[in-house]
C-alpha cells in the first residue's frame, strides 16, 4: 500500500476570549501539492494555521505524515516542518546570515553549510548575507525568514518522507517580481515531493498557484477545491460580500494586469 | 515560467554555486579570536591584581624568593594567599557571573536593558540574604546546623529566584515582552525589596548592620576562602548551563513560538535561564553586595565587537566581566588608597554612562 501523506486536522475549535473563532474545521493537505488558505479579514484563516502548528489552544486533532503532532516533540516537529512567521520583527543585532542560519541547527541539513547562502539566493537575497537584519526593509526581512524556514527543511523528502513549509501570508509586503520568486519556491518545493500550506490573500496568487484552496469564511470552512471550483463568481461574491468577476475582462478604459498570463503551463508540468 | 532564479530544484543547474562565507561575513571567526584574546587580558588583569594591594608585597618579589628557593615571610603568605588570591578568585567568579546573567537575561527577555541590577532581581536577592542575616537566628537550631554558611547564599538565590519570575510573569504576554512594563516591574521590585530592608536594619543589631552596611556597598574586601568555595558551585552550575542554552536564546530572539519551531523545548530554556540567573545573581550578591553595572555593559560591548550569538556572547562575557570586576577592584583599592573605595561605585561611575548612551541609541527606534 502506498502511503499518502498528509497534514490533517480535525474537529479544530478555538475560542479567543469569548469570541469563537473556528467551529469544528476540518483540513487536509497532501504532501507534493500547494494548498492555500484564503477567506475575509477575521475568517479565521492565520487562527487555523496557529492552531494547526500548535501556537494557540484549540480543541480537535492535528495529524501529521499520519502521526499526532501533540505526541511529537519541538525538535522531531522542527525536523519534518518549518513555520515562517507573520511577525518577522527579531531582538538584538543579528546578520541576514546569523538568522538563516538558525534554520540550520533544527533541520537535518546541518551538514551542508552552504544551504543559508542558497537559501538566500532562492529568495532573491544573494549578497545579503552580512547585511544587518533591522537594517532591512520589511519585505527584505520577510523573505530572510523565508530562507531561514526553507533552509530548516531544505530537501522537500528525506528517506521517503516528505516535509513541510508552512507560510503565513508569505507574499504579503511583497512586490510582484518577489512574489512570483517566492511562490515559485513554494510551487517548485510541491513539485518536488514537499507539503506547502499557505494563508494567502491575493486571490490571483492562489488562482496561479495553488493546487487545493480551502476558503474560509467566519470560522468556518466554505468552500474546497481546485481554484476552479473555489474562485467562482458566486463563491467569491457571497464569501467577501462584494462582486468579484472572474475571467472578465474589464471596460477597455481601465488598464489591467494579468500576471497569469507568463505562466506556461507545458513548463511546470514538465 | 522562469525557474532560473527559484531553481532549489537542481541547484547544480541554472544558479551558481554561492561562494563559501567570507570571514569579513562570518562574524563567528572574530568571536573565536575575541575570546583568545580575553582569555590573555584576564591573565594580566589577575597577575597585576595580586601584585597590588596596601601593603607592600610585590608578586615579583615574591617570584624570585620562590625561584631563588627562599621560604616566603609569614606577612608575604598571609598577604598572598589568605587576602589577596581568595579575593581574585572571588573577583573572577563575581565578574563573570554578574557578567553572564546579564547576557542571559537580556536573552530570555529579548531586551539589552534587562540586567538583574536595573530590573530588581539583585534587589530581591539582596533581600533575602538581609532576611537571612537578621532573622537566620530565629530558625530552628537543626536548619541552622544544616545549612551552615549556604543560608545567606541559599537564600539569596531564591530571593533572586523569586523577583525573575515575578518579573517574568508580569512583563511577558503571549511569548513579548513589554520593555516598560519590564522596567517599571523592576521599579516596583526594588522599591519594595528597599523598604523591606529598611525595616529589617530597624530589627537588627550592632553586628547585623555592620554586615548589612555591606550590601549596600557592594564590595570585595570581605572576600574569603569561605566564600569562594560557598559560592564556587552555584555560580558553576548556572555558568555549565551557557553552552546548553546558547542556541535556545539565540532561537528565542525570533520570538517564542517562532523558537519553538525551529526545536527548541522553550518553556525548558526559559525554566533554566530563570534558574541560571537566580543562581549566578543570587550567589554574587550574597558574597560581594549590590555590584552594578556589568551586566549591562559587558554584553553590549561584546554585541557591538561580534555579534549577539550566545554561542560566543556567553564564554566571552564571562572573560570579560571578569577583567572588568578585577580592574574595579584594582581602581578601587588604589585611588584612595590607603583607604578602599566600594566597587560599587567604581562600577557605577563606569557603567551608568553606558547605561546613558545605549538608550540614546535606541531611542525611537526599537519599541522603546
Amino acid at each position: 500500500m502506498t502511503q499518502e501523506f498528509t497534514l490533517q486536522a480535525k474537529g479544530i475549535s478555538v475560542k479567543l476570549g469569548r469570541r469563537q473563532v473556528l467551529k469544528d474545521v476540518d483540513f487536509s493537505a497532501t504532501a507534493g501539492r500547494v494548498t492555500t488558505i484564503v477567506g475575509p479579514n477575521g475568517s479565521g484563516k492565520t487562527t487555523l494555521l496557529r492552531a494547526m502548528t500548535g501556537e494557540i489552544a484549540h480543541r480537535g486533532k492535528v495529524r501529521l505524515n499520519g502521526a499526532d503532532t501533540t505526541d511529537m516533540k519541538p525538535w522531531q516537529l522542527a525536523a519534518i516542518r518549518a513555520v515562517q512567521p507573520q511577525n518577522s520583527s527579531i531582538a538584538f543585532p543579528f546578520t541576514v546570515l546569523e538568522i538563516v542560519r538558525l534554520g540550520l541547527s533544527a533541520g537535518l541539513s546541518a551538514a551542508d553549510s552552504t544551504v543559508p547562502l542558497q537559501a538566500l539566493e532562492a529568495v532573491g537575497l544573494a549578497g545579503f548575507a552580512g547585511r544587518m537584519y533591522q537594517d532591512l526593509s520589511g519585505g527584505e526581512q520577510q523573505r530572510v525568514q523565508l530562507a531561514r524556514v526553507v533552509t530548516q527543511v531544505w530537501e522537500p523528502v528525506v528517506d521517503g518522507t516528505p516535509r513541510w513549509l508552512i507560510l503565513d501570508e508569505p507574499v504579503a509586503s511583497l512586490d510582484i517580481g518577489h512574489q512570483f520568486t517566492v511562490m515559485d519556491l513554494a510551487r517548485n518545493y510541491a513539485t518536488r515531493g514537499g507539503g506547502v500550506v499557505a494563508v494567502m490573500h491575493d486571490l490571483n496568487f492562489t488562482a496561479m498557484f495553488a493546487d487545493h484552496v480551502v476558503l474560509m469564511e467566519a470560522g468556518l470552512i466554505a468552500a474546497t477545491g481546485t481554484p476552479f471550483e473555489v474562485l467562482t463568481d458566486e463563491t467569491l461574491a457571497r464569501t467577501y460580500g462584494c462582486p468579484v468577476p472572474v475571467n472578465t475582462t474589464p471596460p477597455a478604459q481601465i488598464p489591467f494586469l494579468l500576471p497569469q498570463a507568463r505562466i506556461d503551463l507545458a513548463a511546470r508540468s514538465a | 515560467m522562469s525557474l532560473a532564479t527559484t531553481d532549489i530544484a537542481n541547484p547544480e543547474a541554472g544558479a551558481s554555486k554561492p561562494e563559501l562565507i567570507s570571514p569579513a561575513v562570518d562574524r563567528r571567526i572574530r568571536a573565536r579570536q575575541l575570546t583568545l584574546l580575553l582569555v590573555l587580558l584576564l591573565g594580566l588583569v589577575s597577575l597585576l591584581s595580586l601584585t597590588t594591594g596596601a601593603s607592600g608585597t610585590s608578586l615579583w618579589a615574591v617570584l624570585q624568593d620562590l625561584l631563588a628557593g627562599r621560604e616566603l615571610s609569614t606577612m608575604e603568605r598571609v598577604v598572598l594567599l589568605d587576602i589577596r588570591l581568595p579575593r581574585l578568585c572571588m573577583g573572577i567568579l563575581v565578574g563573570a557571573s554578574l557578567a553572564v546573567s546579564g547576557a542571559v537575561m537580556q536573552g530570555l527577555f529579548r531586551n539589552p536593558l534587562a540586567d538583574p541590577g536595573i530590573v530588581g532581581v539583585s534587589a530581591g536577592a539582596g533581600l533575602a540574604a538581609i532576611t537571612a542575616i537578621v532573622l537566620g537566628s530565629l530558625l530552628p537550631a537543626t536548619v541552622q546546623q544544616l545549612v551552615g554558611s549556604a543560608l545567606v547564599p541559599l537564600s539569596a538565590f531564591f530571593g533572586g529566584w523569586a523577583s525573575t519570575l515575578i518579573l517574568y510573569r508580569v512583563s511577558t504576554r503571549g511569548g513579548q515582552t513589554s520593555v516598560a512594563t519590564m522596567l517599571l516591574a523592576g521599579i516596583a521590585l526594588g522599591a519594595l525589596s528597599g523598604a523591606t530592608s529598611g525595616i529589617l536594619v530597624y530589627i537588627a543589631d550592632d553586628t547585623q548592620l555592620r554586615d548589612l552596611t555591606f550590601w549596600g556597598m557592594g564590595s570585595l574586601a570581605g572576600a574569603t576562602w569561605v566564600k569562594v568555595l560557598t559560592a564556587l558551585p552555584i555560580i558553576g552550575l548556572a555558568l555549565a548551563t551557557a553552552p546548553f542554552l546558547a542556541r535556545g536564546l539565540n532561537a528565542l530572539a525570533l520570538g517564542e513560538a517562532a523558537a519553538g519551531h525551529t526545536g527548541i523545548a522553550v518553556q525548558r530554556v526559559k525554566n533554566i535561564a530563570i534558574l541560571a540567573v537566580a543562581g549566578a545573581t543570587g550567589a554574587a550578591v550574597a558574597v560581594s553586595g549590590g555590584i552594578g553595572f556589568i551586566g549591562i555593559v559587558v554584553p553590549h560591548l561584546l554585541r557591538l565587537a561580534t555579534g549577539p550569538d550566545h554561542h560566543s556572547l556567553l564564554p566571552n562575557a564571562a572573560l570579560l566581566g571578569a577583567t572588568l570586576l578585577l580592574a574595579a577592584d584594582m581602581i578601587a583599592r588604589i585611588i584612595v588608597a590607603p583607604a578602599e573605595l566600594p566597587i560599587g561605585i567604581v562600577t557605577a561611575i563606569l557603567g551608568a554612562p553606558v547605561f546613558l548612551w545605549i538608550l540614546l541609541k535606541r531611542r525611537g527606534g526599537l519599541g522603546i
